[in-house]
C-alpha cells in the first residue's frame, strides 16, 4: 500500500477563495463542454427581443427605441440567471441533494454563493454579448459611447449589486421551498416592466422608477443607455454619477444582507432539522 | 378526486380508457398546479404576470404615440398579447408534465405501469393550464376595457366565430405541446426550454403583437405554416367586429377561409402528434432513456 500523499489543508481566506473557484468551476468549464446551450440560451431571448423590436418599428417608434430593447434584451439574460441559477440554485441543490454536501463540508455556504455567481456572471456574460453583437447587426443599432471607463465601472458595479441581491435572495427562496419556483416566475415580466427593459424607466413616472430603483438593473440599464446612446440626454431618470453613487450602496447593502441571512438561515435550519430536508 | 368521481362513474366515460385518463390526469394536474400556495397567492400568481406583460407593450406603445391609445393597431398589439397567454400555457402545460413526472416527481415509471393511456394522460395534464391560461386572458381583456377602453362590446362579439376559432386553436396548440412532450421523453438536455423556445418563436413569427407584414418577407412565410397566426386573426376579427385592424397579409382571406385553414392544419397536427407520440414513446424505452433522471 502507497503511504498517502499528505494534503495541504485550506483554511480561512485560503479556503474562501478555493471554495469560490471550486463552485465556479463547474458553471465556467461545463459551459464549455457542452456548447449547445449557446444555441438555446442564445437563440430563445433573441426572438423575445426581436419582438419588441418589430413592435417599435410596427408603431413607427425612432431608431434609438431598437437600440434601447437591444440593451434591455441583452440585460434580461442577467436577470434571468440571478433568478434562476442563483436565487433558486439553493432551493434545487437542496433537492438535488447537492446542498448536504455543501454543508457537511468545510467551505463557507457564502463562498459557494459567491462562486455560483462568478461562474453565472462569465457564462451569462457570453450569452448577453451574443445578443447584443447579433441584434445589434440585425438591426443596425448604431453606438454612440459617452465614456467606455464609465461604462465599465457601472456594469461592474450594477453586476455586483444585483448578484449581491440573488445571493440574499438564494436564502429567501431556500425558505420558501417549493414556492420558489413560482417566484422566480413572478418576478420575470413584473421586473421587466418596473425597471424598464425595454423603454426608458423614466416613462413610468418619478415614483414607480424609484420604487424600481431598487432592483439594481433598473438604475444600471438606465445609466447604460445614457452613457451609450449620448444623443438625447433627457431619456435618463437620474444622472450617471447619482445611478452610480446608489448602485455603489446597493452593493454594499445587498452583500452584508445576503451574508446575514445566509447565517440566519442556516442556524434556524440547523436547529430545527430543516436545512436539507426534501420534500416534493 | 371527490369532484370528479361522479364524472368518472359516468358508463359512457367508465367504458373509455381515454377519458377516464383524461379527466383523471386534468385534476391531477389541477391538484399540482394549484396546491403550492392559498388560493389569493395563486390568484395574484395567475394574474400578475399576465398583467405586467401586456403593461410592458402598452408603456412601449404610450411612450412613443403620446398615449393614442384608440388607434386600432392598439387593440391589435393588446388583444394579441393577452390571447398569447394560452400559447405559451397550453403548450408548455401539456410538455412540462413530461418533466415534471420524470424529473421532479419522479413518479413516470410507475404511471407507465398502470393501464393508462399516455397521450389522454399528457392532453389531460395540460388542461389545467389551459383553465389558469383561459382565466388570465379574460381578466387582462377586462383590463384592457376598462383602463384602456379598448373598443370591445360584448353585444357585438361574434361568439359562434370567437368559440370555433378558440377550440381550434386551443386543440393546435395542445397538438404541438403533444409533439413537444414527445421529443422531451427523448432529450436528455435542454428539455427546459424547449416549450418556451417553441412559444418564443411562434410570438416572433406569428403576428402576436404586431403585423406579419412589418417582418422581412423572407421571414413572413413562416408564419403561415403555424395554426396560431389564424387563430390570432380569427379572434381578434371575432372580438373587434369592424374596430379590428386590417392588414395586408391576412386581410385577403375570409373568415370562413381562415377557419377552413386552421382547422386542415389543426387536424393534421393532432394526427401527427398521436403517430409522434407513439413513436417517441417507443424509441425512449428502447433506448432505455424513457425514465432517465438527469438532474441537468
Amino acid at each position: 500500500m502507497l503511504p498517502a500523499e499528505r494534503v495541504q489543508k485550506a483554511t480561512g481566506l485560503r479556503l474562501f477563495w478555493y471554495t469560490i473557484w471550486a463552485r465556479a468551476y463547474p458553471r465556467i468549464i461545463g459551459s464549455t463542454r457542452e456548447k449547445s446551450w449557446l444555441f438555446f440560451e442564445t437563440v430563445l431571448p433573441l426572438m423575445g427581443t426581436a419582438s419588441y423590436v418589430f413592435v417599435y418599428r410596427a408603431i413607427g417608434a425612432p431608431e434609438a427605441y431598437t437600440g434601447f430593447v437591444v440593451l434591455g434584451g441583452a440585460m434580461t439574460a442577467f436577470w434571468l440567471n440571478v433568478l434562476w441559477a442563483m436565487a433558486s440554485q439553493l432551493y434545487w441543490d437542496k433537492d438535488g441533494g447537492n446542498l448536504e454536501l455543501y454543508v457537511v463540508s468545510p467551505g463557507p455556504l457564502m463562498a459557494i454563493l459567491l462562486g455560483m455567481a462568478v461562474g453565472g456572471v462569465l457564462m451569462t456574460a457570453t450569452r448577453a454579448v451574443i445578443i447584443l453583437v447579433v441584434c445589434s447587426l440585425l438591426f443596425n443599432v448604431s453606438y454612440q459611447i459617452a465614456s467606455l471607463p464609465l461604462l465599465i465601472l457601472i456594469f461592474v458595479t450594477t453586476m455586483a449589486a444585483l448578484y449581491g441581491m440573488g445571493m440574499m435572495f438564494a436564502s429567501v427562496f431556500l425558505a420558501a421551498g417549493r414556492e420558489a419556483w413560482h417566484i422566480s416566475n413572478l418576478l420575470q415580466e413584473p421586473i421587466y416592466l418596473a425597471s424598464g427593459f425595454y423603454f426608458p424607466v423614466k416613462a413610468m413616472g418619478f415614483w414607480i422608477a424609484t420604487f424600481a430603483s431598487v432592483i439594481p438593473l433598473t438604475l444600471g440599464l438606465d445609466a447604460m443607455r445614457q452613457l451609450i446612446f449620448a444623443g438625447d440626454p433627457t431619456l435618463g431618470f437620474l444622472s450617471v454619477e447619482a445611478e452610480l453613487l446608489i448602485l455603489l450602496v446597493l452593493s454594499v447593502v445587498f452583500i452584508y444582507g445576503a451574508i446575514k441571512m445566509l447565517a440566519k438561515l442556516e442556524e434556524i435550519g440547523r436547529r430545527e432539522g430543516r436545512l436539507i430536508e426534501r420534500r416534493r | 378526486m371527490s369532484i370528479t368521481r361522479p364524472l368518472l362513474d359516468t358508463p359512457f366515460i367508465r367504458r373509455s380508457n381515454h377519458l377516464r385518463t383524461f379527466i383523471t390526469a386534468s385534476w391531477l394536474g389541477w391538484q399540482i398546479e394549484s396546491n403550492w400556495a392559498d388560493p389569493f397567492l395563486f390568484a395574484v400568481y395567475s394574474i400578475v404576470r399576465p398583467v405586467t406583460s401586456v403593461l410592458i407593450l402598452v408603456v412601449m406603445y404610450s411612450v412613443i404615440t403620446n398615449g393614442a391609445l384608440q388607434e386600432p393597431i392598439f387593440a391589435y398589439i393588446y388583444l394579441g398579447n393577452a390571447l398569447y397567454i394560452l400559447v405559451g400555457q397550453v403548450i408548455t402545460g401539456v410538455s412540462w408534465s413530461v418533466i415534471d413526472d420524470r424529473e421532479h416527481y419522479r413518479t413516470l415509471r410507475q404511471l407507465y405501469t398502470t393501464p393508462m393511456d399516455g397521450y389522454s394522460y399528457l392532453m389531460g395534464r395540460g388542461v389545467a393550464r389551459l383553465i389558469i391560461g383561459l382565466i388570465s386572458v379574460l381578466i387582462t381583456i377586462g383590463f384592457g376595457m376598462v383602463a384602456f377602453q379598448l373598443p370591445i362590446s360584448i353585444g357585438t362579439i361574434d361568439w359562434l366565430m370567437l368559440v370555433i376559432s378558440t377550440v381550434l386553436g386551443v386543440l393546435s396548440l395542445a397538438a404541438i405541446g403533444m409533439v413537444v412532450g414527445s421529443l422531451t421523453l427523448m432529450l436528455a438536455r435542454h428539455f427546459w426550454s424547449l416549450g418556451d423556445a417553441i412559444s418564443g418563436a411562434l410570438y416572433l413569427f406569428t403576428g402576436a403583437i404586431f403585423p406579419l407584414d412589418v417582418l422581412p418577407a423572407w421571414l413572413r412565410p413562416i408564419g403561415f405554416a403555424f395554426p396560431v397566426t389564424y387563430w390570432l386573426e380569427l379572434a381578434r376579427r371575432a372580438i373587434l367586429g369592424p374596430n379590428a385592424a386590417k392588414f395586408p397579409t391576412l386581410s385577403g382571406f375570409s373568415d370562413l377561409e381562415l377557419t377552413g385553414i386552421l382547422a386542415a392544419i389543426t387536424l393534421a397536427l393532432l394526427v401527427f402528434s398521436w403517430f409522434f407520440y407513439r413513436w417517441a414513446l417507443h424509441r425512449a424505452k428502447e433506448n432505455g432513456i424513457f425514465d432517465m433522471e438527469t438532474s441537468y
